[in-house]
């Protein structure tokens, strides 16, 4: 079987192919989150409250009692549809906004000024504000996130489109009669696609947090929602007397995001003609 | 001779500035006929590079430019159009498909995320509306066209591959790649050393003769328009001082800039009997700033044989005979009418 050369490439990296796999076993397990963890994520049993990990609980309970493999699989479905709708919107809106400022001169001023009037609220207030006056639901704590990262993507967008714009192959693909809707998405865009993907894996985990954040604040998904943020936010005043409580579910933010990071700067690489070995 | 491909009558594009307005070019007139080159030769800043990207309609929305005059371009299809006046669309089907240009800088002409033969197919499929692979293939045999070795290879290459002479091959293989009558050629081997020099222009010449295209060649060297031009303009300061057929333009340079600019050359030196010479001859003085022009000439402030009446008024361009005309109150008028 004959693979594009791209993917060819991945295979030959040891580290982004690993990133690749614990992302895949990771989406695998919140797909089948029922059949790997038979116990419910929210059944409480108080006499077995913080008890170490066990081979009745693999991870150990919480400080409800609830099983902490159960809710960490359960949880991973919500926190990885959070932060993957996050990152997809933000990036989507943020990328147009951001192609549209920096290309068309006379729409950068308006533009960027609302960018900036909402970047200079602080990230979780104005998420508060908005999950407060929407109401707390997962499909408000996405859509508030989105609005928090659009104008980091915007900026960043902005700032690369303005370099691309001025290099003269887009005059040159001009003189070849091609149009200015078509210079964009096809000429300007694949060469801000670095950038993009930088800005994608850092959203992606940081909207894992603030999700945290907002939980934690009152604001975010109901409770009965397991989410990893939850979880360690709701577990840290526990972390003393029973490590595992914040540790398994810190480790699957961590090693989520860690991995998106890796194979975002690996695809990058792959995708960046400068930095491909001659074949 | 044939009617001309490309008529240029009065161009002026000028731009407004927070120092009042610019006039880059003012009163511009030049022809092109099939098959031949013209070239537009002038120091940095005299306006031949707007020459062209006004003719392009290829200037920034945002400088405001005010354009003025007319540009007739005779079309494949036998129509004669204003390039000027052209709707925007109309013109997006001409560029690249009937007029093509390439660029000085041959390292940031090419988009780096794509291969040279996604580039030169992407002007195929939207003017010829040819498939994917059909256009990867003609891509391919424009690569072979100007010279490529190993050209179905090198199709699949990306422009950070190339070096900055093929890169220059590549361009001139996607401005050809529709077949343009004309092409507009801004500095094409300013960046290039010599000896790609030499074979760029080769190529350039060898094209021009299997296609018939016309060429406007834009250069500030005179070097490469001795060799390469049939037809001159040579411009100051946004106008041309001095219109001639090659030859007869080196051989009796009417204008006092042109005897000066061809003064400078190493080579003229040494022909005017200084067998060592210690210094090249230089102009003297600068270019004046373009927005407090002197009322006169524009020349006349570093002119050697200027006269009172120089600095009375900008004298016309008069027709001095032969095709020949200059804008000088020294030189002698022809019998014909005055020039456009």
């Amino acid at each position: 079987m004959k693979l594009p050369p791209v993917l060819r490439a991945l295979l030959h990296r040891r580290i982004v192919m690993l990133a690749a796999l614990v992302l895949a076993a990771i989406v695998v397990l919140a797909l089948g989150a029922p059949w790997f963890a038979s116990i419910d994520p929210n059944d409480t049993a108080v006499l077995q409250r913080l008890k170490g990990p066990s081979a009745e609980h693999l991870l150990g309970t919480d400080e409800l009692g609830r099983d902490l493999y159960s809710r960490i699989v359960h949880g991973a479905r919500y926190s990885l549809a959070i932060a993957g709708l996050t990152a997809l919107g933000a990036t989507l809106a943020g990328t147009l906004l951001g192609l549209v400022a920096g290309f068309f001169r006379r729409l950068d001023a308006p533009l960027m000024r609302i960018v900036d009037a909402m970047m200079s609220f602080p990230d979780i207030l104005l998420a508060i504000a908005l999950v407060a006056i929407l109401g707390a639901s997962l499909a408000n704590v996405v859509f508030a996130l989105v609005l928090v990262y659009t104008p980091r993507v915007a900026r960043v967008v902005r700032a690369s489109t303005l370099v691309v714009r001025e290099l003269l192959f887009v005059e040159a693909v001009r003189a070849l009669g091609v149009r200015t809707s078509r210079i964009l998405w096809r000429h300007v865009l694949p060469n801000l696609l670095s950038p993009i993907l930088v800005q994608v894996s850092f959203i992606f985990a940081y909207a894992i947090l603030a999700e945290a954040g907002l939980s934690f604040l009152g604001v975010g998904v109901p409770p009965d929602i397991p989410t990893w943020g939850t979880m360690v936010a709701g577990g840290q005043q526990y972390a003393d007397r029973a490590f595992w409580v914040v540790l398994f579910p810190g480790l699957a933010i961590i090693l989520t995001a860690l991995s998106l990071q890796l194979l975002g700067d690996g695809v990058r690489d792959l995708l960046d003609p400068k930095l491909k070995k001659a074949a | 001779m044939d009617a001309p491909r490309l008529s240029v009558r009065h161009l002026s594009t000028s731009f407004p500035t927070d120092g009042g307005l610019v006039h880059s070019v003012a009163d511009v007139s030049f022809d092109i006929a099939p098959g031949r080159t013209t070239a537009l030769v002038g120091e940095s800043g005299s306006g031949k590079s707007v020459t062209s990207l006004t003719l392009m309609r290829l200037l920034a929305r945002s400088a405001n430019a005010r354009v003025s005059g007319q540009a007739h371009f005779a079309t494949r299809e036998g129509r004669s159009v204003d390039l000027l006046a052209l709707p925007e669309a109309e013109m997006r089907r001409l560029r690249g498909h009937q007029l093509a240009m390439i660029f000085q800088e041959p390292m940031t002409s090419l988009n780096p995320v794509f291969t040279v033969g996604e580039q030169i197919a992407e002007s195929v499929r939207l003017h010829k509306g040819l498939d994917r692979a059909a256009a990867l293939a003609h891509a391919q045999r424009m690569l072979e066209l100007v010279e490529i070795p190993a050209a179905a290879r090198r199709v699949h290459e990306y422009p950070h591959q190339l070096s900055g002479g093929m890169r220059q091959r590549v361009m001139i293989a996607l401005a050809m790649a529709c077949d343009p009558t004309l092409l507009i050629a801004d500095e094409p081997t300013t960046a290039l050393d010599v000896t790609i020099q030499a074979q760029i222009l080769a190529l350039m010449r060898r094209l021009q003769a299997e296609t018939g295209m016309s060429i406007l060649f834009i250069t500030h060297n005179l070097g490469v328009v001795a060799h390469h031009a049939d037809d001159v303009a040579v411009m100051y300061a946004g106008r041309v001082v001095e219109r001639a057929p090659v030859r007869p333009l080196f051989a009796a340079p009417q204008h006092p800039y042109t005897q000066g600019l061809l003064a400078c050359l190493p080579g003229k030196a040494r022909a005017a009997g200084q067998a060592r010479p210690k210094r090249l001859f230089a102009i003297r003085g600068q270019v004046s700033s373009p927005l407090a022009p002197p009322p006169g000439c524009a020349f006349e402030p570093r002119c050697d044989q200027a006269r009172d009446d120089c600095r009375a008024a900008m004298p016309p361009l008069i027709a001095t005979g032969d095709g020949r005309s200059a804008r000088c109150v020294l030189v002698a008028p022809s019998h014909d009418q005055e020039a456009t």
